[in-house]
């Protein structure tokens, strides 16, 4: 087993999929010859193993969201690459109106086997580069909408998403795409709606995915210096919600914090905090907490654009304050 | 043509103006709700392309669809009971008036949001491409949808790709209430220009100019010469929707386009003068329309509601585990499908 990059992980899925169906195909912008292929180098080499079947678009996001759905439809697997989750924006009608609709408004008539690929993230990029949408894809139905946080997690859903037959919203990260984890070199399948603990623990549970992942392991490795053991529930999969897991580690902690990237208010959090509070509300020793983005416009300032995340230290501060508090 | 098809092209086109006329009675029976947009005027755009088309090309149309459906091959009592919003339905009552569908036919949907299906048909165009399977894309639109983004996103790429798709303009010269001359511009014919696309000026009246100018668009595409642009100029008798009141459109503009009525003209200028079908013929023909149109509404008004128990159906195709967990109340759909999800792809 070798320790590989989340964005190594990323490719190697490609790759298999790429070799194992003929109709896969990688459609986006810059993923062929810019800086060796990918804005962020995801796809860098696959456009010489794989002639004709990984092409650069234009920049028209509404059309590589578009033509994917149409070419799914026509019996294609295309994974189709948004720069960034920013850009989405622009396909939203494509990504809600056509490619989440087909299947139940034509009655099973129509499917679309399609991936869209595309990271959240921020570096200085300020409020238009910088945002976080798990959200509204999660709110969505007909959309399947994954988000992993580490390479062996990446590769799996991954295949596993294009192996589908519904359109998957895959949300990387930006600062996950250098992160390191181990990586079998056998092949492996994920599934999509099944989430994971990436940590047990008996005080704490922290429901979280995606780069806040990380952000809680790195927080629960201060706490258990201080003994505190806190249990990480990764989603893994945001739509559909799997919250079996986290259930199962509230009736062992009774205290839950949910840490979500994105903006709090209408936030996935929300969903989370009020759906475990309907399946377990004797079990709770304290209200469930939520560690978010804060609500404003990302500022390209360095200060200003760490103090908008949320990141370990704000999961400790979180975790201290609710046990800490008497109810 | 031989004259049982030239008979078959007229059939068609007086079924939909049959089909058309009683569906806004039964709108104004509170039988169909919601919007209904009807193709009374433009009869001779569907009937002409579909006869165009091999059986097994691609068709991708706006929300103005009941007459592609029919021209295409759906059954008037499929698309009624779709109006009527009944399981029998084309969608089984999902999707209503605006969104008939029938893939066993290549009928790849009708689609509400204006310009948002073109990207779709030049996705359709680009598997026939990537996978050699030989089909023609037929993408049509109304004059309104060529001013958004997609529109010229999907023109761009088309070209670009050199897809085998037609881009057909059903040009009645209105975006809902707003004329030609109020929304674009630049003339129709003049969008392709922009793409170095081949374009041709078509008479949306005149079914065989229709066909004619189509058959010429998919030999085109066939040989691999890539898109092609036609601005099918065409009225629509009746408003935008039955909800539209039709006032701001000039009552000798509508009577004098009635002059040029495709389906007069085609009896009148093609079937009579050639002496291929006899004044009694046409109205054996109209009889045997009512007849069938009549018979629709019947099998619609009996048949049943969709069960409320399939309302989850469908909202994935491949289900997965744990979906019933958490407030989201999401069931695994029922696994019954007659017809595959997107037909066969070979």
């Amino acid at each position: 087993m070798a320790e590989i990059t989340y964005r190594e992980a990323l490719k190697r899925a490609l790759r298999e999929e790429m070799q194992r169906d003929p109709t896969v195909v990688i459609w986006g912008e810059d993923v062929v010859a810019y800086a060796g292929g990918g804005a962020y180098g995801v796809t860098s080499g696959l456009a010489k193993e794989f002639p004709g079947r990984v092409r650069d678009t234009p920049i028209a996001e509404e059309a590589i969201i578009g033509v994917g759905i149409g070419a799914a439809m026509g019996g294609m697997r295309p994974v189709c690459e948004i720069m960034t989750v920013n850009f989405t924006l622009v396909a939203w009608d494509q990504i809600v109106n056509h490619a989440a609709k087909q299947s139940h408004m034509f009655n099973g008539q129509i499917k679309v086997p399609m991936v869209i690929r595309t990271p959240n993230g921020h570096g200085r990029t300020a409020a238009t580069h910088s945002q976080n949408f798990d959200a509204w894809f999660a709110h969505v139905p007909g959309l399947k909408v994954v988000a992993p946080s580490t390479p062996y997690d990446a590769k799996g859903l991954l295949k596993t998403s294009i192996r589908d037959d519904d359109p998957v919203v895959f949300l990387e990260h930006l600062q996950l795409y250098g992160t390191r984890g181990e990586v079998p070199d056998e092949e492996y399948l994920i599934p999509i709606g099944v989430s994971d603990y990436k940590r047990r623990g008996k005080d704490v549970t922290l429901v979280t995915w995606g780069r806040m992942t990380m952000e809680s392991l790195k927080a629960a490795r201060v706490l258990a210096e201080e003994g505190v053991d806190v249990e990480i529930v990764d989603l893994r999969t945001l739509r559909p919600l799997d919250l079996s897991l986290a259930l199962e580690s509230v009736h062992k902690t009774n205290r839950v914090i949910v840490v979500e990237e994105g903006w709090r208010t209408a936030g996935l959090g929300a969903e989370i905090a009020a759906s475990l509070q309907e399946m377990a509300f004797n079990d709770l020793d304290a209200p469930i907490a939520r560690v978010a983005g804060l609500e404003v416009p990302m500022p390209y300032a360095k200060n200003l654009e760490r103090a908008t995340l949320p990141f370990a230290e704000d999961v400790v501060a979180a975790v201290h304050a609710m046990l800490q508090k008497q109810y | 043509m031989d004259k049982e098809n030239l008979v078959a092209l007229y059939r068609q086109m007086v079924l939909i103006r049959v089909f058309e006329d009683r569906a806004a009675e039964m709108y104004a029976k509170a039988k169909i709700a919601g919007f209904l947009h009807l193709y009374n005027g433009q009869e001779a755009v569907a009937v002409g392309a579909v006869s165009a088309l091999h059986p097994d090309d691609d068709v991708v149309v706006n929300y103005r669809d009941h007459g592609w459906a029919l021209a295409r091959g759906s059954s008037a009592r499929a698309v009624m009971a779709e109006l009527f919003g009944r399981a029998t339905g084309t969608t089984g009552g999902r999707g209503g008036s605006m969104h008939l569908v029938d893939v066993r036919n290549r009928f790849w949907g009708g689609y509400a949001i204006v310009g948002g299906h073109l990207p779709l048909a030049a996705g359709l165009a680009a598997a026939a491409q990537y996978l050699k399977t030989g089909r023609v894309t037929l993408c049509s639109m109304g004059d309104g949808s060529t001013n958004i983004g997609t529109f010229h996103a999907a023109m761009n790429w088309a070209k670009l790709w050199n897809l085998p798709i037609i881009f057909m303009v059903e040009n009645n010269q209105y975006a809902m209430g707003t004329h030609y001359d109020v929304h674009s511009a630049v003339p129709m014919i003049q969008k392709a220009a922009g793409y170095n696309m081949y374009a041709e000026q078509v008479d949306g009246m005149d079914v065989m100019a229709v066909r004619e100018a189509v058959c010429r668009a998919a030999e085109r595409a066939r040989r691999g010469e890539g898109p092609s642009f036609l601005d099918v100029v065409t009225y629509r008798y009746r408003g935008h929707s039955m909800a539209d009141p039709d006032v701001q459109r000039d009552k000798a503009e509508i009577a004098r386009w009635k002059e040029r009525d495709p389906i007069t003209r085609f009896a009148t200028e093609v079937l009579l003068k050639r002496n291929l079908v006899t004044p009694k013929d046409l109205d054996d023909i109209q009889k045997s329309v009512e007849q069938e149109v009549e018979d629709a509404i019947e099998f619609a008004d009996k048949s049943p509601e969709p069960a409320l128990d399939t309302l989850y159906d469908y909202i994935y195709q491949q289900p997965v585990r744990n979906m019933q967990i958490a407030g989201s109340l999401i069931r695994p759909p029922t696994i019954a499908k007659s017809v595959p999800a997107n037909g066969k792809h070979a």
